[in-house]
């Protein structure tokens, strides 16, 4: 017998990925506590989050990794943006980005290893930053499967202890120069229907 | 203009317009309590509890539709406060809620009467502030109100410390708000409204679902004008009532767990579902995916949040109801020229309601002996012919006084929907009460929810606010017991509440008149002595225990499973079937 259509959210498809949202905010006090409360208190898994200034001294640019459905993502976006200090919220995750992220690594540095250690470092394009008898800490930037490829290979050297920033993106710019007489217009996002309410 | 922190809180509230604050004082916030000593045009009114002083701002602000004010101290009166600000977030009431905080350099001190406010606040406001500056209070203030107010209203909290209410600072007063970050959308995408007027006059059968948005958004004039003009039937929520009177022919009354069998039927055989200020509340749609399964949702929300959010929506409309709904009209009037009206095709669907509401009206069954609480309620709607202001508390009698009285008015009906908070009925009364001091308030209760926040009789009495309260008394967290009764095999736990105190004497400590009935043939009587007392009344009105409030679909369950009857061994073991652990 086949039953209604559907109707609830998560059944309906879509399976679970990771989302990188970007989300301008209003730089003052509290804002990450209302935001890491949402989160909280909706029950979304929030699995890296990290802030910082931007051009603007008085916004801040939150970058946040977020695993839900469609679904999950849609209320997260709708509900971020509902926080009254949450000037944008941009998923860039289907849109032309790049994601990086930086790791600090202390790894077991006995003599038979050092060489390969240094080697590994030089193909990851890492830097050593400290060096001891006994240990390297290495600096590496990059996207989530090159840090964890990096790992992987340290990780029979013996890691002492990792230190990870969470993932920060950015969009890539247009692929054509925008021509000189036409200024950026924006469309009004109320004029999309796809796109319910973000403030403009 | 300098001026201590207090002083500028004052005349930034008089700027506002607020004529009435709810309020009870504390060390935190003395300042602004001896400002107010000899500050004209402001009417203080002291409650006895401080979440008193946020369920009266509530009924304030619904009853006016204005901004609703109330100012508490710091610590536990802030904590106090929480549940109004929750029950204001739920139903998106505006109202904006001082509370006095420690001097600013004792803040994380663990200092005498403190708490983290704002902490504590943060979820359960639309949003906060704590002022750290003393010509921050002014633009704060400004934002707070415009917050609170505009796009989908709800609670604002902001937090004074209390050397910012002593130290004088600069008056700053914006003209105008702009805020870069909150710029709601009030215009519905004319797309959609296009797509949803084409829908609408095709549709075969078509139901409204209205909520509290229309009320809110005051829509009720355009609604109607919507529904007459396509004469599509209205089905309103709880917190909707009044949004379309429920005696107009189109109206099939309140929809979801215990709202009645057409509408429910009527929703769920629905082919195109108009929701306006309606947000697929779970009390309203029961189990979700046998919630209207063969309509097209049409969604009008001012909350882009709302949409899509239990429900799949097909055609999302983000706007205020009222503006939305007047473009509608005309875009309905724009497409009734090419298509036809389409009356003639829904001609079957209003017979086929007719018949639902001619087999299934609401019922109960009359006794001459035992008052049934049903009976009260329409004798209330009869005597005060549905032109009352009626609040509720939570439980059996809200759900009656939902059903049963016969609504002709928005912002006349005041109840705690989306919260359920017990004890909201008087303090609400008394805000309702101060906004209209000439409209007779009548505030259902029942004797468990009445209990919460009796102490508020001393207020009603002190402030002369002749609020009139309806104690539908069945010894007992009714509610509570019916779901125990037909739920959990009439296995009664902690719900008797046996006829302490007592209700006449209670009142009459508290200044108020006291009157009591235990027969149907006293209650109409009762209630006119009741209504033409000018002072606060407490009539207690002894009912049937056993009564329940039918329909009723099980938590969990599809709205088709309603429960009509008292429950036999067949209902109850439906009923334990479809609950789905809640």
């Amino acid at each position: 017998m086949s039953g209604p259509p559907a109707r609830t959210m998560t059944a309906n498809g879509s399976e679970p990925r990771k989302h990188t949202i970007s989300v301008l905010v209003e730089n003052k006090f509290g804002v990450l506590s209302r935001v890491a409360g949402l989160f909280s208190a909706r029950g979304y898994n929030i699995e890296s989050l990290s802030v910082g200034e931007t051009l603007d001294p008085t916004v801040s640019r939150m970058t946040l990794v977020v695993s839900g459905d469609e679904f999950v993502i849609e209320q997260v976006t709708k509900q971020l943006h509902k926080l009254i200090d949450v000037i944008k919220v941009n998923d860039l995750t289907d849109e032309s980005h790049v994601e990086r992220e930086l790791m600090l690594i202390r790894v077991n540095a006995e003599p038979q290893h050092r060489e390969e250690i240094l080697r590994t470092a030089d193909i990851f394009r890492a830097k050593v930053v400290d060096v001891t008898q006994v240990s390297f800490v290495l600096e590496a930037t990059g996207d989530e499967g090159k840090l964890e490829a990096l790992i992987e290979l340290l990780r029979p050297m013996g890691i002492q202890e990792i230190v990870r920033t969470g993932k920060v993106a950015i969009a890539r710019g247009p692929k054509t120069r925008p021509r000189k007489a036409e200024p950026a217009k924006r469309p009004r996002v109320s004029e999309d229907p796809r796109v319910v309410g973000f403030a403009d | 203009m300098r001026l201590p922190g207090a002083r500028i809180v004052l005349e930034c509230l008089k700027r506002e317009g607020v004529d009435i604050i709810f309020g009870l004082p504390g060390g935190a916030v003395l300042p602004i309590y001896d400002a107010l000593y000899d500050f004209q045009g402001l009417r203080h009114i002291l409650v006895r509890q401080e979440a008193a002083a946020g369920h009266a701002a509530e009924g304030y602000a619904r009853a006016t539709g204005k901004v609703g004010v109330c100012l508490v101290t710091s610590g536990p009166a802030c904590t106090n406060l929480v549940t109004a600000l929750q029950d204001a977030m739920m139903d998106s009431i505006p109202i904006v809620a001082f509370t006095g905080q420690v001097p600013t350099h004792l803040i994380g001190n663990d200092a005498f009467q403190e708490a983290d406010n704002v902490g504590i606040t943060r979820s359960a406001t639309k949003h906060n502030f704590l002022v750290k500056d003393g010509k921050d209070l002014g633009p704060i203030i400004r934002e707070a109100f415009h917050i609170a107010q505009t796009g989908r209203p709800g609670p604002v909290h902001v937090d004074l410390p209390k050397d910012i209410l002593v130290k004088e600072a600069e008056l700053i007063w914006p003209d105008k708000v702009t805020m870069r970050s909150y710029n709601p959308n009030y215009e519905g995408h004319a797309g959609q409204i296009k797509r949803a007027a084409r829908s609408m006059v095709r549709a075969g059968k078509p139901v409204l679902y209205v909520g509290g948005g229309v009320i809110s958004s005051n829509a009720h004039a355009e609604l109607r004008e919507l529904a007459e003009l396509t004469e599509i039937p209205v089905t309103t929520t709880l917190m909707g009532l009044g949004a379309f009177p429920s005696e107009h022919p189109l109206s099939i009354e309140m929809l979801g767990m215990h709202g009645t069998y057409y509408a429910n039927m009527a929703v769920h055989h629905s082919d195109v579902l108009i929701a306006v200020g309606a947000r697929f509340d779970d009390r309203v749609t029961g189990r979700v995916d046998a919630f209207a399964p063969h309509a097209e949702i049409i969604h009008i929300d001012i909350d882009p949040s709302s949409i899509s959010k239990n429900i799949k929506v097909d055609v999302p409309i983000v706007g205020d109801c009222r503006r939305v709904l007047r473009a509608l009209v005309e875009a309905v009037r724009e497409e009734m020229k090419t298509a036809g009206d389409g009356r003639e095709g829904r001609r079957p669907w209003h017979a086929q309601i007719a018949e639902w509401k001619k087999t299934q009206p609401l019922r109960y069954d009359w006794d001459d002996d035992v008052i049934k609480p049903q009976y009260v309620i329409q004798e209330i709607s009869n005597l005060t012919r549905g032109e009352a202001m009626i609040v509720t508390g939570v439980g059996q009698h809200q759900m009656w006084a939902a059903q049963y009285y016969k609504f002709k008015h928005p912002r006349a009906w005041f109840t705690s929907g989306g919260l359920g908070t017990m004890g909201y009925g008087l303090p609400t009364a008394m805000g309702v009460q101060a906004a209209h001091p000439n409209k007779q308030v009548i505030n259902i209760d029942g004797d468990g929810s009445f209990q919460m926040n009796s102490q508020e009789m001393a207020t009603c009495f002190v402030e002369k606010l002749p609020v009139k309260t309806v104690i539908i008394n069945n010894s007992g967290h009714g509610m509570v017991r019916q779901w125990q009764r037909i739920i959990y095999k009439e296995r009664y736990c902690a719900i008797d509440l046996p006829g302490i105190p007592d209700w006449v004497k209670l009142a009459e400590a508290y200044g108020c008149v006291g009157l009591r009935v235990t027969k149907p043939s006293e209650v109409v009587p009762a209630l006119e002595k009741m209504l033409s007392t000018p002072a606060p009344v407490i009539l207690d009105v002894c009912v049937d225990k056993d009564e329940c409030v039918f329909p009723m679909v099980p938590a969990g369950g599809a709205n088709t499973d309603m429960i009509l009857t008292p429950p036999t061994r067949e209902v109850r073991d439906r009923a334990e079937k479809s609950q789905t652990g809640f």
